[in-house]
C-alpha cells in the first residue's frame, strides 16, 4: 500500500519531535557572502535564531524589500551557527533566491527562524551516514559536528551534477572520518550517483541522514530501508510562508499511528523518517490518505 | 517612540458583536492561528478566521498547490483541514484557552452541510461567528459556487441564519467572480445575513512554459496578494454604495496599514489580512498600528467615523 520499499508494516524511524524553541522573526545583518562555485554562502547576524536553532532546521527570507511584488518567503536549510552568525547556502534557482545572492555585507535582511524540526538524534553509539546531494550537503555540515561533539563517527557522501555544484565539502571533509563525493559527469570524484558510495559505507552505518534533491532521498532512503537502517531525510519542498499557515507544502507521510497524511514539510518536516515519506506517491492523492474520501477519492 | 500616542478609538464590531481591533486574520491563510502565537499576540487583534472547516476531514488536492505570480499567488490547496470533529476538539479548545475570538469559516458542498456546521458550533466556546464560505473556488464543482448564483447563496445563508447561534453574526464571504456583486450582496443579506465578507480569490491558472502544462496539481487556483487588491477594493466600493447599512469585512491584498484604510474608507468596518500573512507573520498586528496611526495621521477620533468616507462626495 505504501511507497516504502521493504519491510511492510514495521518502520524503523519514529516522526521527528518538534524544535525545543520556537522561531522568532528579526532583520538580520549580512556579515559576510562568499561565493562557493555555484552558490553564495551567506552569514547573518541573527543571535535570536542562532541560540534557539538545532540541525535540520530552515529559515525563511522575505526577498526583494519592503515593496517586492515577491511575496512568498524563501526557506532555505541552516548549515551552521556559530557565535549568534546564521551560515546559509543559497542557490540562485528563480529570482527570490537570485536577489538573496546578490546581497552585500552589511545589507539587511528579514529572516524567520529556526523553522522545522530537527534531525534526531543517532541510536546511542551508532555510526552515521551523512548524504547530501547539491547544496542540500550543507544542512549537513552543523549535523556533523553535533554528532561529533557526541562521541558518534560520521561518514559522509555528498553528491552533484558537477564539481560546481557540490557543497560544503571542504568542511564536511575536516569532520567526517571518510568521506566520498559523486559527480553524474565524473568533473569530481567518482562518476555516478551518490547510491554508489552509499551502498559501500551503509553496511557500517546504523543510521542515515539525507538532504538533497527528492529522487536522490528516495534512492538514499530506500537503500537504508532495504538493509533495516533507519533514515532520516530532509526534503526540500517549495514552502509558501515556511511557518504552516499556508498548506501548500504538504507530502503523504506515514504516521506513528501508521496512518499517512498530507503533512507539512515545513511544520512537520522538513525531517520525516525515510520510511514515512511515500515517495512514489508524492504529487498524487492516493485512496488512503486521510480525508481522501471527503475529496471523491475511493478504494479502487 | 513618539510622546504622543495615537488615541484612534480602533473598536469595531462583526455584526452586533464588539471587537477591540479591526483588523483580522483571513480564512486560509493563517490555518487556525496557532502558528502565528510566536509573532502576534492572538488576543489582541480583532479575531483568527478560521481555514474553512467542512464535515469531515480533507486531505486537500494533490500538489504543486502554489504558484507565485506578480504581486500575489496562485493556490488549490482543496480545503485540507480536520473537520469538524477535529476542529471542536482541538483547534477551538485551544483558542479558547487563549482568550483569542475565532471567527469559523464554514464550507460545505450541500446546504445542509452548512446549516449541520452552523448548527454544531452553537454555543462553542470562543466561537464569536461564523463566516460562510460559498465561494471558495477550489471545490469539486470549481466556477460553479454557490456566491456565483443569488438564489442558491440565499439557500445557504437562510439555512445557516435559521440554525446558528443567535449570538453569531453570520457574514457571507463573496466571490468576485460574478457579473453583479450587488445583486448577490442584496440577495444574501435579504436572506440574513449580519454582514459581508469581500473578497474570496479569483479563478486563475499558471502554466509552466517548460513543462507547458499548468503548474497546479489542481490546474486552476485561486488567486490572491496585492495583484487583487483594486479588484477587492471595487467591490467593497459597490457593495457598500448599494447597502449602505450592511458591515463588510474588507480582504483581498491587504498588505499594510494604508492598504487596510483604503477599504476603510470604502465602507469596511473590519478588513483581513490574508496572504501578506506568508510573507510577513507578524503583518496582522503590524497593519493594526498602521492603520492606528493613519487615522490619527488623518485627524480621525475612530476607525468608525471612516467607514465608507471616501463616499462623501459621491453620494446621492
Amino acid at each position: 500500500m505504501s511507497g516504502r520499499s521493504g519491510h511492510d508494516g514495521r518502520l524503523l524511524t519514529v516522526p521527528a519531535r518538534r524544535a525545543v524553541h520556537a522561531p522568532v522573526q528579526t532583520v538580520a545583518e549580512v556579515v559576510g557572502r562568499r561565493p562557493v562555485d555555484a552558490y553564495v554562502e551567506l552569514r547573518l547576524a541573527a543571535p535570536g535564531i542562532a541560540a534557539r536553532a538545532e540541525a535540520g532546521q530552515f529559515v525563511a527570507f522575505a526577498v526583494g524589500g519592503e515593496t517586492s511584488g515577491l511575496l512568498l518567503r524563501r526557506s532555505i536549510a541552516i548549515s551552521t551557527v556559530d557565535d549568534g552568525v546564521v551560515t546559509v547556502v543559497v542557490a540562485a534557482a528563480g529570482p527570490g533566491s537570485t536577489w538573496l545572492t546578490e546581497r552585500r555585507t552589511g545589507d539587511v535582511l528579514d529572516v524567520v527562524g529556526p523553522l522545522g524540526r530537527p534531525f534526531p538524534d543517532p541510536p546511542a553509539g551508532a555510526r552515521a551516514l551523512l548524504v547530501g546531494g547539491g547544496y542540500g550537503a550543507a544542512a549537513l555540515v552543523g549535523l556533523a559536528a553535533r554528532l561529533i561533539g557526541r562521541g558518534h563517527r560520521v561518514d559522509v557522501v555528498a553528491g552533484a551534477a558537477g564539481a560546481d555544484r557540490l557543497c560544503s565539502v571542504q568542511e564536511l571533509t575536516g569532520l567526517a572520518d571518510r568521506i566520498a563525493v559523486t559527480t553524474d559527469d565524473g568533473s569530481s570524484g567518482r562518476r555516478g550517483q551518490v547510491t554508489l558510495a552509499v551502498d559501500e559505507l551503509l553496511p557500517d552505518a546504523g543510521v542515515v541522514y539525507a538532504c538533497g534533491p527528492m529522487p536522490m532521498l528516495r534512492a538514499v532512503a530506500g537503500a537504508a530501508t532495504a538493509r533495516e537502517i533507519p533514515s532520516y531525510v530532509a526534503v526540500e519542498e517549495s514552502m509558501a510562508c515556511g511557518i504552516g499557515v499556508c498548506m501548500t507544502c504538504v507530502l503523504p507521510i506515514v504516521g506513528d499511528d501508521g496512518r499517512t497524511r498530507f503533512s507539512r514539510s515545513c511544520t512537520e518536516g522538513p525531517v520525516f523518517g525515510g520510511d514515512r515519506v511515500r515517495f512514489d506517491d508524492v504529487g498524487t492523492l492516493p485512496w488512503d490518505v486521510v480525508g481522501a474520501d471527503a475529496m471523491g477519492v475511493v478504494q479502487p | 517612540m513618539t510622546v504622543v500616542e495615537a488615541v484612534v478609538d480602533m473598536s469595531t464590531s462583526l455584526g452586533a458583536v464588539p471587537i477591540p481591533s479591526p483588523v483580522l486574520t483571513a480564512s486560509g491563510c493563517s490555518a487556525f492561528g496557532r502558528e502565528l502565537e510566536p509573532f502576534v499576540d492572538l488576543t489582541a487583534i480583532g479575531a483568527v478566521v478560521t481555514k474553512s472547516v467542512q464535515l469531515r476531514p480533507r486531505s486537500g488536492r494533490p500538489t504543486p498547490r502554489m504558484a507565485e505570480t506578480p504581486s500575489g499567488m496562485l493556490n488549490s490547496i482543496g480545503l485540507q483541514g480536520p473537520g469538524i470533529d477535529g476542529l471542536l476538539a482541538e483547534e477551538l479548545p485551544w483558542l479558547a484557552d487563549r482568550g483569542a475570538r475565532a471567527f469559523v469559516s464554514i464550507a460545505g458542498t450541500r446546504v445542509e452541510d452548512f446549516a449541520e456546521l452552523a448548527q454544531r458550533l452553537r454555543g462553542v466556546p470562543g466561537v464569536l461567528g461564523l463566516e460562510v464560505n460559498i465561494s471558495c473556488p477550489n471545490v469539486e464543482s470549481r466556477g460553479e459556487v454557490f456566491a456565483c448564483d443569488p438564489v442558491a447563496a440565499s439557500d445557504v445563508i437562510a439555512a445557516v441564519r435559521d440554525v446558528a447561534d443567535p449570538a453569531h453574526p453570520v457574514y457571507a464571504k463573496l466571490s468576485p467572480d460574478v457579473t453583479d456583486i450587488v445583486g448577490v450582496a442584496r440577495a444574501v443579506t435579504d436572506a440574513g445575513a449580519d454582514g459581508l465578507s469581500m473578497i474570496n480569490t479569483l479563478l486563475g491558472l499558471v502554466i509552466d512554459p517548460d513543462t507547458m502544462r499548468p503548474v497546479l496539481g489542481g490546474v486552476t487556483g485561486g488567486l490572491s496578494g496585492p495583484a487583487i487588491r483594486p479588484v477587492a477594493l471595487r467591490c467593497v466600493w459597490q457593495v457598500h454604495q448599494a447597502l449602505p447599512e450592511v458591515p463588510i469585512l474588507g480582504m483581498g491584498g491587504i498588505r499594510s496599514g494604508l492598504d487596510a484604510l483604503q477599504f476603510v474608507l470604502a465602507g469596511a468596518s473590519a478588513v483581513s489580512v490574508g496572504t501578506a500573512v506568508f510573507n510577513d507573520p507578524s503583518a496582522v498586528a503590524r497593519v493594526h498600528t498602521e492603520l492606528a496611526d493613519a487615522l490619527a495621521a488623518r485627524d480621525f477620533a475612530s476607525l468608525a467615523d471612516a467607514v465608507g468616507y471616501a463616499h462623501r462626495d459621491t453620494r446621492a
